[in-house]
């Protein structure tokens, strides 16, 4: 018996250390071609936000993959934790703290509002289910991004001026400085993202949704999904693990906004980093990569995302072969006969190893 | 004091009445059986009895404190378990993890514990496992502990299906048709089961059942249901010579 339980920690422990392992390999690869300059600029512009879908499509997994609810309104928790972030960074811009720990605490705050979101919303939200599911959470997410757009916020000696209107009504003093500028958004935020902070971030996400799902809370989580008539039958308190599975996932979705914010100069709530579209692409990672399948999330946010680059010589034909790739990892993973075909090669390639050695 | 008692229990579902004026008295420790013809509300009488369903009138106690119109979950605390007619397992989780989805309320850690995985994590995840193989043993599923659910055969299922409701630690185990699709073996294997159960555990069971091998063989005391209400009560043999339940059954 004993035996046996070792061997499950053990069998859990390994699959995790390769997750980790994996994402610490690619990162010491990445510095050794980065430092022998072999790395153009445009992949090295594309390290931090590699790490950002990473962290996104790991924690929609959360809420897709283990909690069993489709949620289509991943980018606006994203919004929230950039530019909560953005703004707290902005205003201690020019106090006395320190970068690092300025950052620090940039990254806490938005995943803190993010989570504290993803509770308000998921309160009504999670009480539908499926399709309806999707909806609501769509419509909330373009709610964020359009309520972000309209909003100004200034400051100046007699504290902070919220208008959603334009930066007139703002009835600022003359010194006073605009933080927000609705459609302009944030612009100037201190460029505290770099490869090694976004892996740190992936590293540690990673580890609290790997840690969770192997746990009693992780356990209550999937039995609601695989049976909720069952959970609720043995005991397990539904709303309190649904909500549990869907902030922590909003949180984490938030620390991806703080490094996306925190590696550009401009923040603007566009419909292309923020709206549905990034929702979607984020749910093309999490189900090409596997639902349910954390190291798949990673796997395939990263080919998905270096694909297009490393296919833009191929011009006006880039996007017909960013879709068919979509199409065939979609049947190499999923079609009873690959799956089938898979097995077979496997079994074969066993077989020719035994043989050799022999 | 019997353990459980259902006085004057009734719902309607808009104008059909389920269940109207359903009484029963189970006594600590006793092996019960409902029985009664298809859609007589057998089922409706567990769902109302775990709170999946409200009743319109009538009043439940277990041990003497009342349990009406609570929630599944309180019910659950309170000391009920049950199966399901259709299984209803956590199929993409281990067996021996849907045993431990059982334990939740009684072996409990902190989410920040389980996430930092601090010493408590191992301490009191090593005893679910101990705990769960203990179970998973009387069932005769230890070899299968790491299986996924789904893929058990089905009369393991059925067997898994009680560890789990074994496992939040209840004094009374409603079985809702536990031999359903099993062959003449697994029926004796079964029956065996949940008379070792009920010795092992001092377990007090209340069970739908159509074998009537099965009901005869082990049940003690029955109730016939028919259209929603009690058609008859007794001593197990009692019932069955019946003439009233036979016609219910086989017509005249």
């Amino acid at each position: 018996m004993k035996k046996l339980s070792n061997k499950k920690i053990n069998k859990t422990f390994r699959d995790n250390l390769i997750t980790y392992g994996m994402v610490i390999a690619a990162y010491v690869i990445m510095q050794i071609l980065v430092s022998a300059g072999s790395v153009s600029s445009l992949i090295q512009g594309l390290l931090v936000p590699l790490c950002t879908y990473a962290i996104l499509a790991v924690s929609l997994n959360l809420t897709v993959g283990i909690l069993g609810e489709l949620s289509l309104g991943h980018a606006g928790f994203m919004c929230i934790g950039a530019f909560t972030s953005a703004f707290f960074s902005k205003v201690m811009e020019n106090s006395a703290m320190p970068s690092g720990l300025r950052f620090f605490f940039a990254i806490l705050i938005g995943a803190f509002f993010a989570g504290v979101f993803g509770l308000l919303i998921g309160i009504p939200v999670l009480r539908l289910k499926g399709d309806y599911l999707a909806i609501v959470t769509l419509a909330f997410g373009e709610i964020i991004k359009n309520l972000v757009n309209i909003m100004f916020v200034g400051r100046d000696e007699n504290g902070f001026h919220i208008s959603f209107t334009n930066t007139m009504d703002l009835n600022m003093s003359e010194d006073g400085d605009v933080i927000i500028k609705g459609a302009q958004g944030i612009t100037g935020t201190p460029h505290d993202s770099s490869f090694t902070i976004g892996i740190v971030l992936l590293l540690i996400t990673l580890f609290i949704v790997l840690n969770l799902i192997h746990s009693r809370d992780g356990r209550a989580i999937m039995a609601i999904r695989d049976n909720t008539i069952a959970a609720e039958s043995v005991g397990i308190h539904i709303t309190k693990y649904k909500l549990m599975a869907f902030s922590i996932s909003a949180a984490l979705a938030g620390v991806a906004g703080v490094l996306y914010a925190h590696n550009l100069s401009t923040l603007t709530a566009l419909p292309k980093n923020f709206g549905y579209n990034m929702s979607i692409m984020i749910l093309v990672f999490v189900v090409l990569g596997g639902i349910g399948n954390i190291r798949g999330s990673i796997i395939a946010s990263v080919i998905l995302t270096l694909l297009p680059e490393l296919l833009r010589g191929l011009n006006d034909y880039r996007m017909l072969i960013y879709s068919i790739v979509l199409i065939v990892m979609m049947l190499f993973n999923w079609a009873p006969k690959c799956i089938e075909w898979r097995e077979k090669v496997a079994a074969r390639f066993k077989k020719s190893v035994k043989k050799e050695a022999e | 004091m019997a353990l459980l008692e259902a006085k004057n229990l009734g719902i309607s579902f808009g104008g059909l009445r389920a269940v109207d004026d359903f009484n029963i008295k189970i006594e600590k420790g006793s092996l019960y059986g409902l029985i009664g013809p298809n859609g007589a509300g057998k089922t409706t009488v567990f769902n109302l009895l775990t709170g999946v369903y409200k009743p319109t009138e009538g009043i439940i106690t277990l041990d003497g404190k009342d349990v009406t119109g609570k929630k599944t979950i309180e019910i659950n605390q309170a000391g009920i378990a049950r199966t399901f007619q259709n299984i209803r397992l956590f199929k993409d989780l281990s067996v021996i993890d849907n045993v431990k989805v059982g334990l939740h309320n009684h072996m409990s850690y902190s989410t920040v514990t389980g996430i930092l995985r601090l010493p408590k994590y191992y301490k009191v995840e090593k005893q679910m496992t101990e705990e769960a193989m203990e179970l998973l043993k009387v069932f005769g599923l230890e070899e299968e502990a790491e299986t996924l659910a789904d893929n058990l055969p089905y009369g393991k299922q059925r067997k898994l299906e009680i560890a789990r409701a074994l496992a939040t630690k209840p004094k009374l185990l409603l079985l809702d048709e536990p031999a359903a699709g099993m062959n003449p073996n697994e029926t004796l294997e079964l029956m065996e089961t949940i008379r070792f159960v009920r010795e092992h555990f001092d377990m007090t069971i209340l069970l739908i059942e159509h074998d009537m091998k099965l009901v005869g063989g082990i049940c003690e005391e029955l109730t016939v249901l028919n259209f929603g209400r009690v058609l008859c009560q007794g001593k197990t043999s009692d019932v069955l010579n019946n003439p009233e339940v036979i016609k219910a059954y086989l017509g005249e």
